[in-house]
C-alpha cells in the first residue's frame, strides 16, 4: 500500500450536501436539504455555464406555466460510488396541461432556498407543447448516469 | 381515450394522431400530437435525459 494523491471521494459527495465551506458561507436555517426548483427556457435564450441565478428573462410562458418553474423532488441524498459523487432528482419534472407555444430547449435547476442560485442547465431537442404535458425523466441515479456528478 | 385539447376534452377517435421519437446521445424523446381538421389541438412530449452534467475534479501537486 502506498500513499496516492487524490481528491477524496467522500469530499465529492459532501460538496453536494454543503458540508464544506472553503469561503464565506451562509447561515443555514437548519440541517435539511435546500428547496430546488426547475424552470424551462426558450431556445432563443442563453442559459449555460455562465448562469449564476434564476431569472425570468427568456423563461417560457404560457397557459398553466408558473414563472419560476416547479419544485424538484429531492428524496434521495447525494452519495458516492467508485470515486464519483453524484445526485439525481428523485422524480421526473412534469408540467401538466400547459401550452408553451414558443420553442424551448433547456431546463435550469436552481436553489430556491439560497437566493435562487443556479446549479445546472440541461438541454434537449427544441419542443413546444399544446394543451399537453411536458415531462423530463431523470437518468438512473448511479455513478455513471446520475444527473449531476463530480468525478 | 379522452384527450385534453385546445377545444376542451375530446375523444381521440375524432382526432388525427401523430407520433414521433428522437433518440440520440443526449436524449430519448417521444412526442404525440392530435390534429383536428388540420389544426394542432394537443401536443405532449416526454424527454428522457441521457447526458449527465459531469464536473471533473483535480488536485494540484507541489512539484510544479
Amino acid at each position: 500500500m502506498a500513499n496516492s494523491q487524490a481528491m477524496c471521494t467522500s469530499f465529492k459527495g459532501e460538496i453536494l450536501s454543503g458540508i464544506h465551506a472553503f469561503g464565506t458561507t451562509v447561515i443555514r436555517a437548519g440541517t435539511g436539504a435546500d428547496t430546488l426548483k426547475a424552470a424551462l427556457y426558450l431556445a432563443s435564450g442563453s442559459q449555460g455555464a455562465g448562469t449564476t441565478a434564476y431569472a425570468a428573462t427568456n423563461e417560457v410562458s404560457g397557459t398553466n406555466y408558473v414563472a419560476g418553474g416547479i419544485t424538484v423532488t429531492n428524496a434521495t441524498a447525494p452519495t458516492t460510488g467508485g470515486t464519483t459523487g453524484y445526485w439525481t432528482p428523485s422524480a421526473s419534472f412534469t408540467w401538466t396541461n400547459v401550452t408553451l407555444a414558443t420553442a424551448f430547449d433547456a431546463v435550469l435547476v436552481y436553489n430556491s432556498t439560497q437566493s435562487n442560485k443556479a446549479i445546472s442547465v440541461h438541454t434537449f431537442g427544441s419542443q413546444t407543447i399544446t394543451a399537453g404535458t411536458f415531462t423530463l425523466t431523470m437518468p438512473t441515479n448511479d455513478s455513471t448516469n446520475a444527473l449531476i456528478r463530480i468525478a | 381515450m379522452i384527450v385534453t385539447t385546445t377545444k376542451g376534452e375530446m375523444d381521440d377517435s375524432l382526432l388525427e394522431k401523430r407520433e414521433g421519437v428522437v433518440d440520440n446521445d443526449n436524449e430519448n424523446t417521444n412526442w404525440i400530437e392530435y390534429w383536428l381538421d388540420g389544426e394542432l389541438v394537443h401536443r405532449s412530449a416526454h424527454v428522457r435525459m441521457k447526458k449527465p452534467i459531469v464536473s471533473i475534479s483535480e488536485v494540484g501537486g507541489f512539484n510544479g
